[in-house]
């Protein structure tokens, strides 16, 4: 056996799922007896047969693929309760292993997984669900994405119709059906940090429910950010989210203005006042920047 | 010897990993220390609080990278992407080497998070020594393997892990980041003298040395590095230290993690062997070799 086809082997049977016990599983998909396959390759010893070996690192990649996602989730494990979440966690990670060195994005596909796997959440909570789970993806984002430098006064006076802003990597700007981010952020409270670890083994994390507050779905709009290093979550109006939106995908100043008051039933004194607002509001927190191809980030 | 070409001739003592529960503590009280150890993909982000803690840490103590994820023995082609900002950080803590493990754990895009064991055979060494010598090429800095600890053997093992490590580093021409704790855990695990092991380690070639602690279970044990080091994994390190000399060392404690003090002090009992190591370690083999000639 060469060295890619025994790696091959070895990856497949140390992702295969565990059972619902956390022991590896006796068979294979197609019904081959992992005892048989571990032995072609893996040496028993005096204490442990080679199904045994294989199962530690079986285990070990579960517990510890299964905690990366946790950590970035607490609350919509919060929500949804250890063992919903950790059904969700496995189904997910079953069909997105990880692509990257970095334990950093395996959660990046979970939001959008989520939605279309309503199934493993009780319908009454799948959009609340979903509302939390693209919070905490940003929360994630937002930390330790680029900053770029700010648009300054002078930049701002060259403005036009026609210009196109660039906003900061690092904000992110979402529309909510309930408002989560007083939920994130209690449960934020009560969870510690920490990060990636050296080779020590990874076990199984046992989480205690944290204390969450009552939830009824009203529509919010947020911008989450990071100022001085740390991440913010602030409500918007509908008009700031839609203008903000638009400069985000590309659009000029003058196309992301019509979008954002396209609706409004505000008075254009009202509009202009209001715009007014948004771009110093904006500008006081820097999120106006050049553009990534513009020049180098800095910290 | 402490100060050789895989360090950097650099000639640090005890340091301890940089770790997110002990910052406030480091940054109130200024301890000090004598290096940090950092793990790399912590901080090979594009912004934010990993990149501005990192700098406050790199204004008042040195820095040495340790990595996680760069596979050295994974069988098909380097991670580019990887490489870069692995690349960006170096130049940013400066360090003056950096260690990852002797393993592997991706394969074909899809990565395990995990140490894995290699096959002790001879393409495997030629394959890992390639690409530890890509590494070395492009980061520009000396390049140290670390031994991992294992639970599995393969039938495919053509010799022992102590003549594959030796087939390794010589043929990329690296240094080594002696894990002695992690010898311990494997000589348990597949009943072998760790005492041979570190006998047999090139001495020239160490740049660092790991102590931790580890677990042991029914039938197997475990590298936990949830507490002290134990009396074995002293006795081997005070072995490592007289064949090999005062080296720069690390003790790793990543879980159930105590106090700043209390994981310092820790580290710092390998001082009793350093202090106690006299000036002049065991030959090397080169200058054994050049003492026959």
């Amino acid at each position: 056996m060469t060295l890619l086809e025994l790696q091959r082997r070895m990856s497949n049977d140390v992702r295969r799922p565990l059972t619902s016990s956390f022991e590896m599983q006796q068979r294979t998909e197609d019904g081959q007896a992992m005892a048989d396959l571990a032995s072609t390759y893996i040496k028993p010893n005096d204490r442990l047969t080679s199904f045994d070996r294989l199962e530690i690192y079986n285990r070990q990649y579960w517990f510890r693929v299964i905690a990366a996602v946790s950590e970035d989730f607490p609350a919509l494990a919060a929500v949804l309760g250890s063992k919903r979440f950790d059904a969700l966690v496995l189904a997910y990670l079953k069909e997105n292993p990880s692509t990257s060195f970095t334990l950093r994005n395996l959660g990046a596909r979970l939001p959008m997984w989520l939605a279309d796997h309503p199934e493993f959440v009780p319908r009454m909570k799948h959009a609340l669900a979903l509302d939390v789970a693209q919070l905490e993806w940003a929360y994630v984002e937002s930390f330790d994405r680029l900053k770029m430098a700010a648009l300054t006064l002078e930049d701002f006076a060259g403005l036009d119709g026609d210009s196109r802003l660039s906003l900061q990597p690092h904000l992110q700007l979402l529309r909510l059906s309930y408002p989560v981010d007083e939920l994130v952020l209690a449960v934020r409270m009560q969870t510690p940090e920490s990060d990636i670890m050296s080779n020590a083994v990874s076990e199984m994390v046992v989480r205690t429910r944290p204390k969450l507050p009552g939830m009824r779905r009203s529509r919010v709009f947020l911008a989450v950010h990071r100022f001085d290093n740390s991440v913010y979550y602030r409500r918007i109006d509908h008009e700031a989210y839609l203008l903000l939106s638009a400069l985000q995908h590309g659009r000029t100043l003058g196309e992301s203005l019509e979008a954002a008051f396209a609706n409004s039933r505000l008075k254009p004194e009202m509009q202009a006042e209001k715009i007014q607002h948004y771009f110093a509001h904006a500008a006081e927190l820097g999120w106006f920047c050049h553009r990534p191809t513009d020049m180098i980030g800095v910290q | 010897m402490p100060a050789n070409r895989f360090n950097g001739f650099t000639d640090y003592g005890v340091g301890i990993g940089l770790r997110v529960p002990h910052y406030n503590h480091i940054f109130a009280e200024k301890p000090v220390v004598d290096w940090f150890e950092i793990i790399s993909e912590n901080y090979m982000v594009d912004g934010g609080r990993p990149l501005q803690v990192l700098d406050q840490i790199l204004d008042q103590y040195r820095v040495v990278q340790h990595g996680v994820s760069m596979y050295f023995g994974s069988a098909q082609p380097l991670d580019r992407e990887h490489l870069k900002r692995l690349k960006t950080l170096t130049r940013r803590t400066k360090t003056p080497w950096l260690s990852d493990h002797l393993c592997w754990g991706s394969v074909d895009g899809t990565y395990t998070h995990d140490l894995l064991p290699l096959p002790y055979t001879f393409e495997a060494a030629r394959i890992t020594a390639q690409r530890i010598r890509e590494v070395q090429d492009y980061l520009e800095i000396p390049i140290a393997v670390e031994n991992v600890s294992s639970y599995a053997e393969f039938h495919e093992s053509q010799m022992t892990e102590w003549e594959f490590l030796n087939e390794v580093v010589h043929a990329a021409d690296c240094g080594i980041l002696l894990d002695v704790n992690n010898i311990y855990v494997s000589s348990q695990n597949h009943r072998f003298d760790p005492m041979v092991y570190v006998d047999a380690v090139p001495a020239e070639r160490v740049a660092q040395i790991h102590i931790a602690g580890h677990s042991k279970f029914e039938k197997y044990t475990l590298d936990t590095h949830d507490h002290p080091v134990l009396d074995p994994v002293w006795k081997m390190y005070a072995r490592a230290i007289e064949r090999v000399g005062n080296t720069a060392t690390l003790l790793e404690w990543d879980d159930n993690i105590p106090t700043f003090d209390e994981v310092h002090n820790e580290a710092l009992k390998a001082n009793r062997y350093l202090h106690a190591n006299s000036s002049s370690p065991l030959p090397l083999e080169s200058t054994a070799h050049e003492a026959r000639a």
